[in-house]
């Protein structure tokens, strides 16, 4: 029984990994950029729904509403700003932009709301189900994150695969300047997708912040990290990718966490992903493109 | 239709398209022939908005279009059908099709626009559920082409239609371009194969590294000694 707690504990912190890592891998699928600031926009989303809800008394719901719309603004703003006007230019070029917008966060959060840690309110629910004569515990955040990740994922999917908007997407993500060809607008295609992927990392920092309720400036910075990891994990670009990596990835780190060893749990998670791409560079679901001439 | 005025395209220091001109009036067939680096994909690229004119200008009837950038070129009226076909290989042949009448938003007009391709290429009504990535090199030329054509273009760019098809597909596809062109698209075909290209061709300008150096009507230039030599094999 224990093992099942420690399992879908790890299920939902996957989840929430699952949820961030989209961002990442949309992004790079389709602006072909790794956006090392989508972590601090986490922390952003976790601190204006602090505000809304504890400072402005604010409805749960509307506070997480606020810090999606948000998100979702900001993400755009600093693609438009900050990304945009490195499209023709390398990179490398574009990479060190993104460290450079991580830190600027970060730091405007410090000079902001200071850089002690607040805790975070219970926005969601407290309590928890009881199954099998109470050996079996599960949180109800447990249950709404991983519910959340499913219709996310769901959502998403139907979204790529049906509407125009994401064909047009998968038709960037593919090859922009056919896309172009096309009619399609790259740059506006670029904005939704950032709106998109800062939209979810608003969900996730409600999510996060809520398993684990304390905020600092620096609160995104590791998941960040770990739903980077998971989208390579899964395969960058891949949006079932960074589901299956997001999910084991939270598996894997809370399993070593309970029976290996706490310390080491980081270590290990990162020597699982080298060695899954010593054998399978592109990933767990990544593809090698074929070109048929 | 499209008048192109002493065009200059530079990729950095270096010079592509050294000022060329040319014309293509309503409803014809133009060719531009050259080896392979003479600038004929640059030139096209510049038509739709890829890549911006260094000097020079462009127009698509009385509008200026060198400034538009690629996605509202489409909407007024210039498909392009690009070099290596470019078809969406991870989405189906139906929705490649959709995507090519992004801009548009007639419904009932596109859904007729998808039967009359379906006509002109019945195979690909036979694959129309498979992924772009399967079909075979004809095939995805068909389809590249059928997407443009779903732009309701007023003019189709059409690039290197022929390239890595068998003699009997490259006959098929020209007689399909003659198609189309008959239904009143104006055809702007850039060709390696300078023989089919001619044969078809009201009007042929024949590009050398970044310039015109000939033009005249198709036959002309079949009929002509120097083109002869140079391009069809002596």
């Amino acid at each position: 029984m224990t093992f099942l707690t420690y399992l879908i504990s790890g299920l939902a912190l996957g989840s929430v990994y699952a949820i961030i890592a989209l961002g990442y891998t949309m992004v790079y699928g389709i602006a072909k950029m790794l956006n090392f600031a989508h972590g601090d926009i986490i922390m952003a989303g976790g601190y204006v729904a602090f505000f809304a809800f504890t400072k402005f008394g604010l409805p749960p719901v509307l506070s997480i509403i606020l810090s999606i719309i948000f998100c979702t603004i900001l993400g755009v703003v600093i693609e438009r700003l900050a990304y945009k006007p490195l499209r023709q230019a390398s990179s490398l070029s574009v990479l060190i932009t993104a460290i450079g917008v991580s830190y600027f966060l970060q730091n405007s959060a410090q000079i902001m709301f200071g850089s002690d840690t607040k805790i975070f309110p219970a926005l969601l629910t407290e309590g928890s189900l009881k199954l099998f004569n109470g050996q079996l515990t599960i949180s109800y955040l447990t249950i709404i994150t991983i519910v959340t990740c499913i219709i996310i994922m769901i959502g998403l999917t139907m979204f790529i695969n049906k509407t125009k908007i994401g064909k047009a997407m998968r038709a960037c993500a593919e090859d922009k300047g056919a896309a172009q060809l096309m009619g399609i607008n790259v740059d506006t295609t670029i904005s939704i997708t950032f709106a998109i992927g800062s939209g979810l990392a608003a969900i996730a920092a409600v999510l996060l912040c809520s398993t684990y309720p304390s905020l600092s400036p620096t609160l995104g910075s590791m998941p960040g990290i770990k739903a980077f990891t998971a989208a390579v994990f899964g395969g960058i670009g891949s949006i079932p990718g960074a589901l299956l990596g997001g999910l084991l990835l939270g598996v894997i780190e809370n399993l070593t966490k309970a029976y290996i060893s706490t310390q080491l749990s980081d270590a290990i998670v990162f020597a699982v992903l080298i060695i899954v791409l010593l054998i399978k560079p592109t990933g767990l679901l990544g593809k090698k493109e074929n070109v048929k001439v | 239709m499209l008048k192109v005025n002493d065009l200059v395209v530079r990729y950095g220091m270096i010079e592509a398209i050294k000022g060329i001109s040319f014309e293509v009036a309503d409803s014809q067939i133009v060719t531009l022939i050259g080896a392979n680096g003479a600038g004929k994909t640059t030139t096209m690229h510049t038509i739709s908005g890829l890549l911006k004119p260094y000097s020079g200008s462009i127009f698509l009837d009385d509008k200026e279009i060198s400034k538009v950038p690629p996605h509202k070129i489409v909407e007024m009226g210039i498909a392009q059908c690009p070099e290596r076909r470019r078809v969406f290989a991870s989405q189906s042949v139906e929705d490649n099709l959709f995507l090519g009448a992004y801009t548009r938003k007639d419904k009932t007009e596109i859904n007729k626009d998808l039967e009359n391709v379906y006509a002109l290429f019945p195979r690909l009504l036979e694959r129309k559920n498979q992924m772009a990535g399967t079909l075979s090199g004809g095939e995805q030329q068909m389809l590249a082409m059928g997407r443009a054509l779903m732009a309701k273009p007023k003019i189709m760019l059409l690039d290197e239609p022929s390239m890595g098809l068998s003699p009997l597909l490259v006959k098929e596809i020209f007689d399909i371009i003659k198609d189309i062109n008959s239904q009143g698209v104006t055809i702007l075909l850039v060709e390696q194969n300078a023989k089919m290209a001619l044969s078809i061709a009201d009007k042929a300008y024949v590009i050398e590294t970044g310039k015109i150096v000939m033009s005249g009507t198709g036959q002309e230039l079949l009929n002509s000694d120097d083109i002869r030599k140079a391009y069809l094999g002596g």
